[in-house]
Parts: structure tokens; C-alpha cells; sequence
């Protein structure tokens, strides 16, 4: 099959959803990097509660889009969007739409643990204090305990609180950055390639985490690993240069394929 | 060896290990010339302590000469009222003269009288008065008192120069019987030379010191660093956090770079045009040397900042935005902290710059005779590099081993700032 840069894959599977559980809705999306269109014509629904997982090769654009729904996308110069993203029916690139107040509802975090070179106290704490969401230093301690907690951190950092998080193991600071993120309590919790440094047995604990956080949040998370995705997501897209080809139900994505990219991928004759 | 040979396993080893003996001739000789280079270097730098401390070591001390002086009350305080302005305008040299008369009774020749009074240092008298305002008590009394002698007899004492009938020196025969004369009477020592390190500038050697030079370094080397840190890390943050990358940026950074390589007297001339011809603002003020100097070291500090804000990781930033802080926040809380190391020791290693500094300054005046210790940037001062300057162009024998003094103490203050630029660099080394 031969392929140009300029093919635009009509999304097959099921990208909208029509019951009342539509989180973040996107329509039409397109990025571009100066001239460069690296997401065309992108639309897709994100349900509540629930983990969608973003797969595809390398440069087809996933961390892009996830880059779009908390517009970290602003940080990036050269970078043009075009399109709408609502969040519960919100359009977040509204005029009147701070991207500051945006953050604050979307957690994120990344492929490789960046925790703040301060103590694993100071980054949890470092949002909610900026947000000005505890009244006291009591409230303060509260939150930091809870977010370690539901990290699944607590037990392992509860006597070096004050020590530098960056000398933390790999797997804990990448829970840690976790941890900052749920901090906020955000609505929303993105997760870009976050095992990927990691070894099995720390993965195995942050996707353990990702199943549990589900309850209350809703996550999107970009990975490489197909058994990751079906481990982990009930909803999986699957992304191929600048577009996406398909999104349905993980299993029905992993089980039986709608186009054929798809099934070339999952089964990893790909390429 | 051609290519049918490289077949074999065997072959191709042998290849190998017989261009290894090359490779690691190749690595020695690299690593001699490294070697070879730094130890020059080494040389050349002892070659210049050891010249530079020779030639100046003697000038931290200061020969003196034992006087009994008898603070005559008419002489001194004739109407016994002990009126300031009386006391102040005294003829404290004629009670040197005086004690120096009944020292050598037997000198009645005008001329031979006059070679005896100036062996001690003109700046005795004022050394006198200033005793007997102070306390005066001590008038009308005898006292041994230690008055510094004037320098010819100094450089006698020290050997850097001869009898005036062995060669080009200006002490005379008598001078120096009168001087062996002394020293029989344990009347004449070497003592340390405080005045160097508390008087200002003088004509007369032996009064001089770089006090005067010193502060005038201080104060103008606070006003440099009050302006161009500040000014500096702000421009630094600014260009690379917030300016959006085009054209005029791109043109602000190629002229920030322009800058720090242009030749420092540049500066000084700006710095005529500018501050004292267009502001007005008065000659030879620490102020306006500050001012000068800041232009000079701005492009270094920025420079400097901009490199250690770049080196702080990106994911930090992203971090930081991606809980919800504000650019700013995230640059305050995040980045600024990590960058502060680098910025700090670039900002010393510009003031050692501007610490050394002489040309800019020559051409707003601060090479002016200043005689008074400054007490505030607007006052007329000099600073020590400048110092330096002025005494090396003087032609006293004794003004030559102050010039390396003064370049002694000048090292010294470089040597720490930089010794401090190192151990922040240190203590602060990158932990990510
Ligand atoms: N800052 C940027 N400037 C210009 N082009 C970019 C930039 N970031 C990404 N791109 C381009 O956009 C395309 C999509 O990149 P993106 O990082 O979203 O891919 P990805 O799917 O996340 O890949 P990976 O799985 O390797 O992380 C790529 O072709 C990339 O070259
Ligand atoms: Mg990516």
C-alpha cells in the first residue's frame, strides 16, 4: 500500500459516543507546526470515568493531540489550532477560557518523571498551594497525605517527605508526578507514554493505579504497548499520520479490527 | 593488506592491533601537549607572582625613626586657652626640627641642617598634631615618639637605593652617618606599614595607602552590581522565557553579544558623552564608574543567564505549567531557582572583570589626584586598578614597590571572587 503525508483516513469504529457520558468532545481538530499538518481533521469522544487509550507508530501525532485537550499546545511556538474541544459542552479555546484555570482541571502527566528538584512534600503540595486550595497548613499536610495515598506512595515516602524527590526510583517519581497531578483533583488526567521508562514490575503498580483512579477521573493515556492498552483502557484510538483511523471499544479494537491498519498494527505487521 | 586477506577472523584482528599501537601513540601525544600547555601556563603565572611579590613585598613594611619630642607649650598653646584652631595650626614641624636639633647637637651648617630635617617624613608634623589634638594632656610634656621616615631614607634602609656618589641614588654621605648613627641607638627600625593599608593617596610615598582606593573600588563595584544584576537576570528571563523568537530578538541578541566583546575604553567614552557631559552627573564619582562599568559587565551577565536558563530542563517548565502554574510561577518557582547558581557565578566572574578595570574609568575622571577617602558614591575617588596606574607612572623609587603592593592586594580580591564563583559552582552542581 502506498502512503503519502497528504491522506486523510475517514475514523471508522465508533468515535462519537451518544449517551450522556461524552466528557470531552473534540470536532474537527487540526494542528499544525508551521506548515506541517500533524493532526487532520480529528473528531472523536472522550467518555466519563472511563480510560481511553491513544495508540499508534511513532510521529502519528498522539502526544500532539493529547497536548490540544490541556492546551500545553500554547507553550509550543509554530503551533496552529484549528477546531473545537469541549469539555462538559465548555469550549476550552474560547476567548474567555484561561488556560491557567483549564490546567488546573487537567491533570498531566509525562513520559519521563519530571518531579520539581524539591522535597516529595513540595511537589505535591506545590498546587494546591498555587491554587490557594488549602486554608491551613493542616489542609496542606491533608492533601499532600491523600494525593500520596491514592498514588499508591504513601506507605513506601511516608519518613522521607522532606527528602528530594528526584531521589526517588524511576517507578516513584513517575507515581509522584502522578501524585502532583491528582493533587488538584482535576477532572481530567492525561498521561503521555508514563511506563515508558519503567520496569514491568513498576508498571504493573501504575497500571494497578490507572484502573483505580478510573472511579473518579477521567484518563487518557498514550502508550506503545498494545497489551498495556487492553490491560488498562475500555475505549482505544488508534492514530495513524495526522489522523485517526479508528476508535472503538477495546475489545472490539483488539478482538476484531474495523480497517485494516489497525489490524496491521495490533498484530504488528505494521510498516 | 588488501581486501581478500581481511576474510579471515585472524586477519582481520591482526589488522586491528597493528593501527592500535598508532591509536594509543596518537592518545599520549595528545595528552603531553595538554600537559605541556598547562604547565606553561603554570610558569608563566608563577613567573608573574614571583616578580610581582618580590618587587613588592618590602612596601607592607615602613621604616621609622625614635624621636623625643617635647610638645613645647609655647610653641603649642601659647595663650593656654587650648582652642581647637590654635592647637590645629601649630608648628608641629618645628618640634620635629627641634628634636632633631638636640639628636645631632653638632650640626650648625645651614645647608647639612637642612639634609637632617628631611629625614623624617613631612607627614611627622601632621602625626604630632594630630597626637596632641587627640589628647592634649601631652602638652607640655615630653614623649619618645615613632615617626615615619622619609622615604629615600626607607629605600636606603631597604637597599633599593645607593649613596649619591655610587651612582644615581639621592642619599647623601651625611645622611647616611646620621642614619648609622640611629640605628646604633636602636632609634630607627622597620615596623609594619598600616599607613599603607589606612591612608589615602599622597605625593609623599611614605604617606601613601590605598584605603582612599579601595573604598572608592567598593562603592563603584556596588553600584555595578545593584545595577547590572538585576538588569541583567531580568533581560536574561525576559528573552528567554517570554520574547517571542523573530527578527528583533534575534538582532537584540546578536548586539547583546557585540557588546561584551567590545574594547572596555568604548564604555568610557559613552560614558563622557552620556553621563557627565549630557546627565551631568559630577567627574571622578563612584557613580558614574559604576554606571560605566555596568554597561561593560551587562553583556557578560546576560550572557551568563541566559545559558544557565537554558540549561534547566524543559520538562521542568512543562511540569510546572501542566498543575496549573502561570508562566510567570513557573519561571519564579521552578526555574529562576535553578538557574540562580549559574546566573550568580557569571555575575562574579563579570565584577572581576569590572574589578580590573582601568581604561573605562580614566576617561570619566577617576584618575584624578584624590587625597580624601570617599564617603559616598558621589564623592571623588579612585579605584585600586587605577591606583595601580597613577603609581606606576610616578618616578619615586618607593612608589614602585606600592605598585605591586597594590597589585598584591588587587590579585587578592580577584582571586576570591573567583574562588567563590567556583566553590557556588560547586555546591550548586546540576541534581537532576
Ligand atoms: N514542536 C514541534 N515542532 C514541529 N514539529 C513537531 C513538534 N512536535 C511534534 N512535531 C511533529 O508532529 C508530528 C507528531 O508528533 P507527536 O510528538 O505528536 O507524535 P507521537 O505520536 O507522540 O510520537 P511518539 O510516539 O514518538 O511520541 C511528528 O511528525 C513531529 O515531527
Ligand atoms: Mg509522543
Amino acid at each position: 500500500m502506498v502512503m503519502s503525508h497528504d491522506d486523510i483516513f475517514e475514523t471508522v469504529g465508533k468515535p462519537l459516543l451518544n449517551d450522556g457520558r461524552i466528557k470531552i468532545s473534540c470536532r474537527n481538530v487540526n494542528v499544525y507546526y508551521g506548515e506541517k499538518r500533524a493532526i487532520k481533521d480529528v473528531s472523536v469522544d472522550i467518555a466519563e470515568k472511563e480510560v481511553t487509550s491513544f495508540i499508534g507508530p511513532s510521529g502519528c501525532g498522539k502526544s500532539t493531540f493529547l497536548c490540544c485537550i490541556n492546551r500545553m499546545n500554547d507553550t509550543i511556538k509554530d503551533c496552529r489550532f484549528e477546531g473545537n474541544i469541549t469539555i462538559d459542552g465548555e469550549n476550552i479555546y474560547d476567548r474567555t477560557m484561561d488556560p491557567v484555570l483549564l490546567r488546573a482541571r487537567i491533570g498531566m502527566v509525562f513520559q519521563k518523571p519530571n518531579p520539581f528538584p524539591k522535597s516529595i512534600y513540595q511537589n505535591v503540595a506545590y498546587g494546591p498551594r498555587i491554587h490557594g486550595l488549602a486554608r491551613n497548613k493542616s489542609e496542606l499536610d491533608e492533601i499532600v497525605i491523600t494525593s500520596l495515598e491514592k498514588a499508591g506512595l504513601f506507605n513506601e515516602v511516608k519518613d522521607q517527605l522532606d527528602h528530594p524527590g528526584t531521589s526517588l526510583s524511576g517507578g516513584q517519581q513517575q507515581r509522584l508526578c502522578i501524585a502532583r497531578a491528582i493533587s488538584v483533583q482535576p477532572e481530567i488526567i492525561l498521561m503521555d507514554e508514563p511506563c515508558s521508562a519503567l520496569d514491568p514490575i513498576a508498571t504493573a503498580k501504575i497500571e494497578e493505579l490507572i484502573d483505580e483512579l478510573r472511579q473518579n477521573y477521567t484518563i487518557i493515556i498514550v502508550t506503545h504497548s498494545m497489551q498495556q492498552a487492553a490491560r488498562v483502557s475500555q475505549r482505544t484510538a488508534f492514530f495513524h499520520l495526522g489522523s485517526l483511523v479508528e476508535v472503538d471499544d477495546t475489545n472490539t479494537i483488539f478482538v476484531n479490527p474495523e480497517h485494516r491498519l489497525t489490524q496491521d498494527y495490533i498484530t504488528g505487521r505494521y510498516g | 593488506m588488501n581486501r581478500a586477506d581481511l576474510n579471515s577472523h585472524e586477519d582481520r584482528l591482526q589488522l586491528i592491533k597493528s593501527k592500535l599501537k598508532w591509536r594509543y601513540a596518537k592518545e599520549n601525544i595528545f595528552r603531553a601537549a595538554g600537559i605541556i600547555a598547562i604547565l606553561s601556563a603554570l610558569a608563566m603565572l608563577a613567573i608573574l607572582f614571583i616578580s610581582i611579590i618580590g618587587s613588592g613585598y618590602s612596601a607592607f613594611q615602613q621604616t621609622f625613626i625614635r624621636l623625643d619630642i617635647t610638645f613645647d607649650q609655647d610653641v603649642i598653646d601659647p595663650d593656654h586657652k587650648k582652642d581647637p584652631d590654635v592647637l590645629s595650626q601649630a608648628d608641629y614641624g618645628g618640634l620635629v626640627r627641634t628634636a632633631l636639633g638636640k639628636m645631632f647637637p653638632d650640626i650648625s651648617d645651614r645647608r647639612e641642617k637642612r639634609d637632617l630635617y628631611s629625614i623624617v617624613s613631612s607627614g611627622a608634623a601632621f602625626q604630632l598634631r594630630e597626637m596632641v589634638m587627640e589628647k592634649s594632656g601631652l602638652i607640655g610634656t615630653t614623649q619618645q615618639v615613632w615617626l615615619p621616615a622619609d622615604d629615600d631614607v626607607d629605600m636606603y634602609i631597604k637597599g633599593h637605593i645607593q649613596l649619591e656618589a655610587e651612582g644615581s641614588g639621592r642619599i647623601k654621605e651625611n645622611t647616611v652617618r646620621w642614619i648609622d648613627n640611629l640605628i646604633e641607638q636602636k632609634s630607627l627600625k622597620k615596623k609594619f606599614n598600616t599607613t599603607f593599608f589606612t591612608g589615602g593617596d599622597s605625593r609623599e610615598p611614605e604617606l601613601a595607602g590605598i584605603w582612599g582606593a579601595i573604598v572608592g573600588t567598593f562603592y563603584t563595584m556596588i553600584v555595578t552590581l545593584a545595577l547590572s544584576f538585576p538588569l541583567g537576570v531580568a533581560t536574561a528571563v525576559y528573552l528567554e522565557e517570554f520574547a517571542p523568537k523573530n527578527i528583533w530578538t534575534d538582532i537584540i541578541e546578536v548586539n547583546i553579544n557585540n557588546l561584551a566583546a567590545v574594547p572596555s575604553i568604548v564604555f568610557g567614552l559613552l560614558g563622557l558623552a552620556v553621563f557627565l557631559n549630557f546627565f551631568g552627573l559630577p567627574r571622578s564619582a563612584p557613580l558614574v564608574g559604576g554606571l560605566v562599568l555596568t554597561l561593560m559587565t551587562l553583556p557578560t551577565i546576560i550572557i551568563a543567564s541566559r545559558a544557565s536558563l537554558l540549561a534547566v530542563p524543559p520538562s521542568i517548565r512543562a511540569g510546572a505549567l501542566g498543575v496549573g502554574a502561570s508562566r510567570m510561577q513557573s519561571v519564579l518557582h521552578h526555574v529562576l531557582p535553578l538557574a540562580l547558581p549559574g546566573m550568580l557565578t557569571g555575575t562574579i566572574i563579570g565584577m572581576a572583570r569590572a574589578l580590573g578595570e582601568t581604561a573605562p574609568l580614566l576617561m570619566i575622571g577617576m584618575v584624578a589626584f584624590i587625597v580624601d577617602i570617599p564617603v559616598g558614591v558621589f564623592d571623588k575617588a579612585t579605584v585600586l586598578p587605577v591606583q595601580i596606574y597613577l603609581w606606576a607612572d610616578s618616578p619615586e623609587r618607593a612608589f614602585v614597590e606600592r605598585t605591586s603592593a597594590t597589585i598584591m592586594v588587587l590579585l587578592a580580591f580577584l582571586l576570591i571572587m573567583n574562588a567563590l564563583a567556583v566553590i557556588l559552582r560547586k555546591k550548586f552542581e546540576r541534581r537532576w
